[in-house]
């Protein structure tokens, strides 16, 4: 290799890697320092109930997490709860984006009213669901509910599950819409009018042209929404505070009653790493799926 | 068998009228040509043709059919776009056959339209693959290729080669006129490109703001424009303008005195002219010769050496004129020229625009498309 090549070029030897150095350092510590302590705290007795009893514990926090039912129920719980926000705000976000994309009066106000969701923090939106939505006395599903002469739900307590989907569902379908109409955007109208002029209907023009064009944006919205739905928790612990029994408890929620409620650090950290191993199987499961998306 | 009529086609988007009255007869096997400026209205008529857009008022007919209420699908038409609006996600193959698939035509049928559509654009080996992994000639002919698998009864082509280099262009320019030979197929080509609608055409049909302006061959629009726009319009090097007086007007064509005072007879109609009206003698480089004892004189401001023949940019009194000049003359930048032309070449337009009718009609106006090449084997004579 020539000399003079080397000198424009920005990536191997020393010069570079001194200049990275810093910052990977900090994301490195950022990351590893948490992970560290959380590992090591599951591997210790450490009840903040009982002080004389520390040490090495060995795997024996896994043991009671494994053989605790609590755990698999909270895990179920947590691929429900993600599974069926996706179905809701994908095929949602789906149909209304292309709604939107229709030009009808006052369409620009109606976009910036279905976003609004999004931009309410998850405590008061949960909060105003609770008390304003499906609050069986006071709410205004009992009211519409009265409308038609039938008995108000007892939304928490019959359908404790539904309840928390309906709410973080609500939540994230606004920024399911917003990517998806951005992708709309981007649509090549020759292409739809090509379709047209080859005999397409409006049913064939959607499955045909736009559900394809649109599955790069899906992937990415199913990517970023499964990892907030993963650690759903304020929705959880404002409404049910995963009761009732252990209904509506996720693993974050688990981990919470574990450490604040039971006071038992060690479990909660061997909670923890369960949580992290779950959420990287589907970190690496997903981001294969979207990458294979994003090449073709 | 398709012919197609417009009928007074007006356009209206809110309140500005884009398509002011159309009328145009399309004839069967016909391969007519909208040329015009951007922005004059040809993407629109076409896609009221097509049926992407719907008129305003008018009729189209196709074969004596109205067709104004009917989708764009059950016209039974193709349209190739200028983007060529290929399915991203389809192969090549899938792309060709999506119509027939809608049509639920079953497979074996499907493929052996596309396949046949293939071997006439030279695609079969590239039929699995995605219009990503093609290049813009290419695209170009899947595009074509999808619309000749439906086997319309009239293709529409909207700027189809605006996209791609100077060299394939001309290619598929050759490619198009053979297609249509052998698809004896009724086509309407827009393009702002004088020159792909000179090569093209049967019919030229010129469009300004959405009018029509002229309709004809291209002989008949080259030799005898109708009026100044489309004299300016077709022809590259534009034509020449020059402020003229005039003189007397004979059964022999109209006296007009040029620019420095030397007279000239334009083989025109003058009937109606007087004095009082001012005229304009239109004439193309190509026609300007230069001559020692020329009627007109300028001196040269910018030489464009081609080889073959010079550019001459000459600043007369009156304006610049461009003379298209044999490829070994000698002057340079600075000189004085003098130079004429025949008068049978001259054009004399009012000031309204319109050109006084030609006293001759040149010989070669009722020419078509089809006797400038040899004819393709297997068709007719
Ligand atoms: N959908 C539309 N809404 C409003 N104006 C339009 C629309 N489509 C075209 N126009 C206008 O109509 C005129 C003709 O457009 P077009 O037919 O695309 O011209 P071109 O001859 O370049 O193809 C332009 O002035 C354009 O701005
Ligand atoms: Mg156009």
């Amino acid at each position: 290799m020539n000399k003079p090549r080397t000198a424009g070029r920005t990536v191997g030897g020393l010069r570079p890697l001194a200049l990275q150095g810093p910052a990977v350092t900090l994301l490195f510590l950022w990351m590893i320092v948490p992970l560290a302590m959380t590992i090591w705290f599951s591997l210790q007795r450490y009840n903040l109930l009982m002080p004389g009893m520390t040490g090495f514990a060995g795997l024996e926090n896994y043991q009671y997490l494994f053989t605790d039912p609590a755990l698999w129920t909270a895990m179920l719980n947590t691929l429900l709860l993600v599974g069926w926000v996706l179905v809701i705000t994908v095929v949602g976000g789906t149909l209304l984006a292309v709604l939107f994309q229709q030009e009808f009066f006052g369409r620009g106000i109606a976009r910036v009213l279905v976003i609004s969701p999004f931009f309410v923090m998850p405590t008061v939106s949960a909060l105003v669901w609770k008390n304003l939505m499906m609050h069986p006395a006071n709410g205004v599903l009992a009211w519409v509910a009265s409308l038609f002469g039938a008995e108000p739900v007892d939304w928490f307590s019959s359908l404790p599950m539904t309840s928390i989907v309906i709410i973080v569902a609500w939540q994230w379908l606004p920024f399911a819409l917003l990517i998806l109409l951005t992708a709309m955007q981007s649509l090549d109208e020759d292409q739809v009018e090509a379709a047209r002029m080859d005999g397409a209907g409006p049913l064939s023009v959607f499955f045909f042209i736009t559900l394809p064009h649109l599955k790069r944006a899906i992937s990415v919205v199913i990517m970023i929404e499964m990892i907030f739905l993963l650690t759903v928790f304020a929705e959880i612990f404002v409404t049910t505070s995963g009761g009732p029994g252990l209904a509506t408890t996720n693993l974050a929620y688990l981990i919470y009653i574990r450490a604040l409620l039971d006071f038992d650090v060690g479990m909660a950290s061997a909670g923890g790493v369960v949580a992290i191993v779950l959420a990287n199987i589907v970190a690496i499961f997903l981001v294969r799926m979207v990458a294979k998306n994003l090449e073709d | 068998m398709a012919t197609l009529q417009l009928k007074n086609i007006v356009k209206q988007f809110g309140d500005i009228q884009v398509i002011k009255g159309v009328d145009l007869d399309v004839n069967d096997k016909e391969f007519v040509v909208f040329v015009g400026p951007s922005g004059c209205g040809k993407s629109t008529l076409l896609r009221i043709i097509a049926g992407l857009e719907n008129a305003t008022s008018g009729d189209i007919t196709i074969d004596g059919r109205r067709i104004n209420d009917i989708g764009p699908a059950e016209r039974g038409l193709a349209m190739v776009f200028q983007s060529y609006a290929l399915y991203p996600h389809m192969t090549v193959e899938d792309n060709m056959g999506f119509s027939l698939r809608l049509a639920r035509v079953p497979k074996a049928e499907r493929r052996d339209k596309v396949m046949a559509a293939a071997r006439v654009l030279q695609l079969e080996e590239l039929l699995e693959r995605k219009p990503k992994a093609l290049s813009g000639g290419q695209r170009q002919r899947v595009a074509i290729g999808r619309a000749i698998v439906r086997n319309p009864s009239v293709f529409l082509f909207d700027e189809p080669l605006s996209n791609l280099d100077a060299a394939l262009r001309v290619q598929m320019r050759i490619e198009l006129a053979r297609l249509h030979d052998e698809l004896n197929a009724t086509m309407i080509y827009v393009t702002h490109d004088q020159i792909e609608a000179m090569t093209m055409a049967d019919k030229i049909v010129v469009l300004q703001k959405g009018e029509v302006e002229q309709v004809g061959s291209p002989m008949e629009l080259y030799h005898h424009p109708r009026n100044r726009f489309v004299a300016g319009f077709i022809g590259s090097p534009t034509m020449n303008f020059l402020p003229v007086e005039f003189q007397d007007s004979t059964h022999e064509g109209v006296q007009v005195t040029l620019p420095g005072g030397k007279t000239c007879r334009v083989p025109v109609d003058g009937t109606g002219v007087s004095v009082a009206t001012s005229l304009e003698l239109g004439i193309r480089p190509e026609h300007l010769n230069l001559q020692e004892d020329g009627p007109l004189s300028g001196r040269i401001q910018v030489i464009e050496r081609l080889g073959g023949a010079t550019s001459l940019y000459v600043q007369m009194d009156t304006g610049m004129v461009t003379v298209i000049a044999d490829g070994d003359v000698a002057h340079k930048v600075g000189d004085v020229v003098r130079f004429g032309f025949e008068p049978v070449r001259g054009h004399l337009f009012r000031d309204d625009g319109l050109a006084l009718t030609s006293l001759h009609q040149h010989p070669l106006t009722g020419i078509d498309r089809q006797s400038n090449r040899a004819p393709v084997e297997g068709s007719h004579s």
